[in-house]
């Protein structure tokens, strides 16, 4: 009986060993990756939540002009404001006062990049999120409510953030960009569809 | 007890390969499956009905939808499956989907629920009809097409029919179909416990009454579409789960294989 | 006798008894602070096992696998799974039907759950076949009991928790087992419960019990279990103590480092278990309702019984000998002695010898109708109790019993044959 348990002779074994081995811990971490992937996946938004995230449908006719409503689209509320002609004029003439009056920084799609921030002049699509911190901005439409000059739009309680009524934000907010605007479009005239657009379901 | 460790692996593999018969049984099942028609008494041996049911089928899952839809979703919900999954899953398009299977009201990312209202149930059925998503599990394929295929005609009972498969409170809902039919029963004698003689009445066999509005192997067809349907609703997911399957078995038999030429290589020098 | 590198010179054998080199950068400042080269050369390369480990030897690291799957998948299932009598059964079906791959991490899950015990009971086969339970290795034998023990709990624990019509009444079922306790018994129940039946109260502290306390204690008691064995090194096929017999510089004649020895051996049977898990999980999670329950497809009613309340196949044996007997006291007392008794095996048995290898034919013939007994008691416990069933129960309880208590007369007076000095090894 040999004296040791263990005893190689052939030295050919060492490189198979080597290679071998090699190709096994290879093989291991390619599997242990592949099982990885349903643990990283099911942490994705479940169908659930895709289904809750789906496009929020609004009747216009729900809007009275001058008035905002708001519909909830991805957890995240969703002003949509009915500006009349008045309200409308009041958008141009202080671009002076804005920090950002092209939208060159701020987050809209391409339809938005106006200086109305909107497909319409009648409409107001936008997130009710004000791009500081994240309150809800409260509306101030009317002209002179909230200083003399004040042409109407939107205030920030929480740091005093103010945007105008295409939701831009003015020189001296915390805020540095405009309102966020959600992909939407209008299926029909009666119907506007937050989070779809040409480009499909967001 | 000594076990070489190259069997081992080799009836490993055999009873791997064993363990995938049931899958390709499955497949044969499917062209075997249904009663025999004309052959002897009809239903007598209904006990061994199978559904034979593929759920692979898209086309025969998409007419098992069609008659869920129209004959079940008045009182059964789904309430576990969307009506956007049930097309995603069956190939239908969301315009065929709205077309042809939701009803007005239903957006396509809602829960297929019924709309009977459970107190209406129960005060007309005397109970409310249970939601169905799981029944193909809670039963079996089988036990659902036996269900669906022996009503017969039963004055005594509220609905008007019975069933052999189940005493159920549900009426033959697809009566119009399949027509009606009547068990003939016959007496049996036997020695029951302590000697006392026992008499049963034991199914023998149906006669049709009344001709419905499909053929006999139409009906069947209905049936077996219906329950391949349930049997999708009970596990969407178990399509996607044989097919990833057959990818991991493999790779996993893969790794074995050098595993074991790992363990060799080392083992050399053991004596 | 070395390998020889390419130069012919002799070079140590693989990760043997070599001294450490001289560690740089990392490394060093590394061991400094924690010792995880002496861990590794002391538990794993300089940890000698007996040469002749088999098939009977895979399940003890193949059990720390499950356990790691269970744990994994586990965990996973919390963050979708909600515990309450109105969603848990709800949230199952959510995490099956809407959660990216939730059903395959359900499915890792209840498939583990009967992997473990399959596992495991082969694991513990392997210590009635070889004497693994005999001195120096009775604690061992003993914490791995108290494992074996929390394991039934957890398992119990977990099917209560999609509350499922059978978690339902299983669990009615087995908390009112405690109503036997003398004294205490009813008053327990309701304790236990949290509710004069078992409800949500139930189901929630369950949900606690399952998730995080009975998990750590099985974490502690398999680390502690490891320990043992590490203390008093495995046993073999044989029942030779490889530590009797050592080489010049101190290590076991009989014996080879751990790593890379059975690391890599543990590595096929790592690859083996996990093709055939696959091949249940992808193409038979259910198993014919063994591994979930038919039952369990339905959600709790209260207000009705299943036909035929049965626990999962791992629990049936014990189930079969408690409904054996006529006596809800009685039966009680007896199922705690079936799973007690194994707890005093290291010493009834009292034969010279400690492999069935080497064993009499009085030994080998009590543990074959042990195992017989044990497998047909299983298949009884599935059965409705009636009729021939419980006859044929009370036959293969008592032949179970019989296995305990005879063993301290059969081992101590039968004939044993021979044991070899050193352990009996073929190349492979």
């Amino acid at each position: 009986m040999a004296d040791h348990a263990v005893v190689a002779d052939d030295e050919v074994d060492l490189s198979r060993r080597k290679f071998l081995t090699r190709a096994t811990i290879a093989t291991g971490a390619v599997g242990t990756a592949f099982a990885a992937v349903p643990f990283l996946e099911s942490w994705s938004p479940s169908e659930r939540t895709r289904a809750e995230g789906a496009p929020a449908e609004l009747d216009l006719a729900k809007v009275e002009p001058g008035q905002m409503t708001t519909v909830v689209w991805r957890r995240s509320p969703i002003y949509v404001v009915r500006r009349t002609p008045e309200m409308v004029a009041r958008i141009a003439g202080h671009d002076d006062q804005l920090k950002d009056p092209t939208s060159q920084y701020s987050d809209q799609p391409g339809y938005a990049k106006n200086p109305l921030r909107s497909r319409t002049a009648e409409f107001l699509v936008i997130v009710g999120s004000c791009t500081h911190l994240g309150c809800l901005p409260k509306q101030r439409f009317d002209k002179g409510e909230l200083y003399p000059s004040w042409p109407g739009g939107f205030f920030c309680p929480c740091h005093g953030s103010r945007f105008d009524l295409a939701g831009r934000v003015f020189d001296g907010s915390p805020a540095s960009t405009n309102l966020q605007v959600p992909p939407y479009s209008y299926p029909n005239a009666r119907t506007l569809l937050v989070g779809e657009d040409e480009k499909g379901a967001a | 007890m000594r076990i070489d460790a190259r069997a081992l692996l080799a009836a490993v593999l055999l009873a791997g390969a064993a363990a995938m018969a049931p899958v390709g049984a499955a497949a044969a099942e499917q062209a075997a499956g249904g009663e025999e028609a004309g052959a002897g008494k009809w239903g007598a041996d209904w006990q061994s009905w199978h559904a034979g049911n593929d759920v692979s089928d898209r086309a025969s899952l998409q007419r098992g939808a069609r008659n869920f839809v129209s004959y079940c979703l008045g009182c059964h919900s789904l309430k576990y499956e969307r009506w956007s999954r049930l097309g995603q899953d069956l190939g239908i398009p969301p315009s065929l989907l709205q077309e042809n299977l939701l009803r007005p009201g239903d957006k396509p990312t809602d829960y297929m629920l019924t709309i009977m209202p459970p107190a209406d149930a129960q005060a007309w059925f005397g109970k409310s009809a249970p939601d169905i998503s799981l029944i193909a599990r809670a039963r079996s394929r089988d036990y659902l097409y036996q269900f669906l295929k022996t009503f017969y005609v039963d004055p005594a009972r509220q609905t008007g029919v019975g069933n052999l498969r189940v005493l159920t409170a549900m009426p033959h809902v697809l009566a119009e179909l399949e027509g009606l039919k009547r068990a003939v029963f016959r007496e049996v004698t036997t020695r029951g416990e302590g000697g006392a003689v026992v008499h049963e009445q034991v199914f023998d066999h149906f006669e049709q009454l009344v001709p419905g509005r499909l053929s006999a192997a139409e009906y069947d067809g209905f049936v077996r579409d219906t329950v391949n349907f349930l049997d999708y609703v009970s596990e969407p997911t178990q399509t996607a789960r044989r097919a990833l399957g057959w990818w991991v078995v493999l790779f996993l038999l893969d790794f074995t294989w050098l595993a074991w030429l790992v363990k060799r290589a080392y083992w050399k020098d053991v004596h | 006798m070395a390998v020889k590198t390419t130069t012919g010179a002799a070079a140590p054998l693989p990760a043997a008894d070599a001294a450490p080199a001289a560690k740089q950068g990392f490394w060093a400042w590394l061991n400094k602070r924690m010792p995880v080269d002496d861990f590794i050369a002391t538990q794993l390369t300089g940890y000698y096992a007996s040469k002749n480990l088999n098939f009977w030897y895979f399940f003890g690291s193949l059990s720390v696998l499950v356990l790691v799957v269970q744990l994994l998948s586990g965990m996973y299932l919390t963050m979708f799974y909600k515990a309450g009598e109105l969603a848990s059964f709800d949230s199952v079906q959510y995490i099956m039907r809407e959660v990216d791959y939730g059903w395959l991490i359900r499915y890792l899950h209840s498939t583990g759950a009967s992997a473990f015990f399959i596992v495991v009971y082969l694991h513990m086969f392997r210590a009635l076949l070889y004497g693994s339970y005999r001195a120096p290795r009775e604690l061992l034998w003993l914490i791995g009991m108290l494992v074996y023990l929390a394991l039934m709990a957890e398992a119990f624990l977990g099917y209560v928790l999609p509350w499922g019509n059978m978690s339902f009444w299983a669990a009615q079922v087995i908390v009112n087992l405690f109503s036997t306790v003398p004294l205490v018994g009813p008053a327990l129940v309701i304790w236990i419960s949290g509710d004069y039946g078992i409800a949500d109260a139930t189901l929630n502290r369950f949900f606690a019990l399952h998730v995080a306390v009975v998990p750590l204690a099985l974490l502690l008691l398999v680390m502690l279990h490891l320990v043992a064995l590490h203390q008093v090194g495995s046993n073999n096929p044989d029942g030779v103590e490889i530590n009797d017999r050592r080489r010049a510089d101190g290590k076991p004649l009989d014996g080879i480092p751990f790593h890379p020895y059975y690391t890599v051996k543990d590595m096929v049977g790592v690859g083996v278990f996990f093709v055939l898990f696959a091949i249940v999980l992808f193409f038979a999670p259910t198993l014919g309702g063994l591994f979930l329950e038919t039952t369990n497809f339905e959600p709790a009613n209260p207000l009705s019984t299943p036909e035929h309340i049965t626990p999962a196949w791992y629990f049936t044996p014990f189930y079969a000998i408690l409904r054996a007997v006529p006596s809800k006291g009685m039966g009680a007392l007896l199922l705690l002695l079936s799973v007690a008794a194994y707890l005093f095996l290291p010493w009834l048995d009292r034969s010279p010898v400690k492999s069935m290898r080497y064993k009499g034919w009085r030994s080998r013939t009590a543990l074959a109708l042990f195992i017989v007994s044990f497998v047909v008691l299983a298949y009884l416990g599935m059965q409705p109790a009636e009729g021939l069933y419980v006859v044929l129960a009370r036959i293969f309880a008592f032949i179970y019993f019989l296995y305990f208590i005879a063993m301290p007369f059969y081992t101590y007076f039968e004939k044993v044959n021979p044991v070899p000095e050193r352990v009996t090894y073929h190349a492979h």
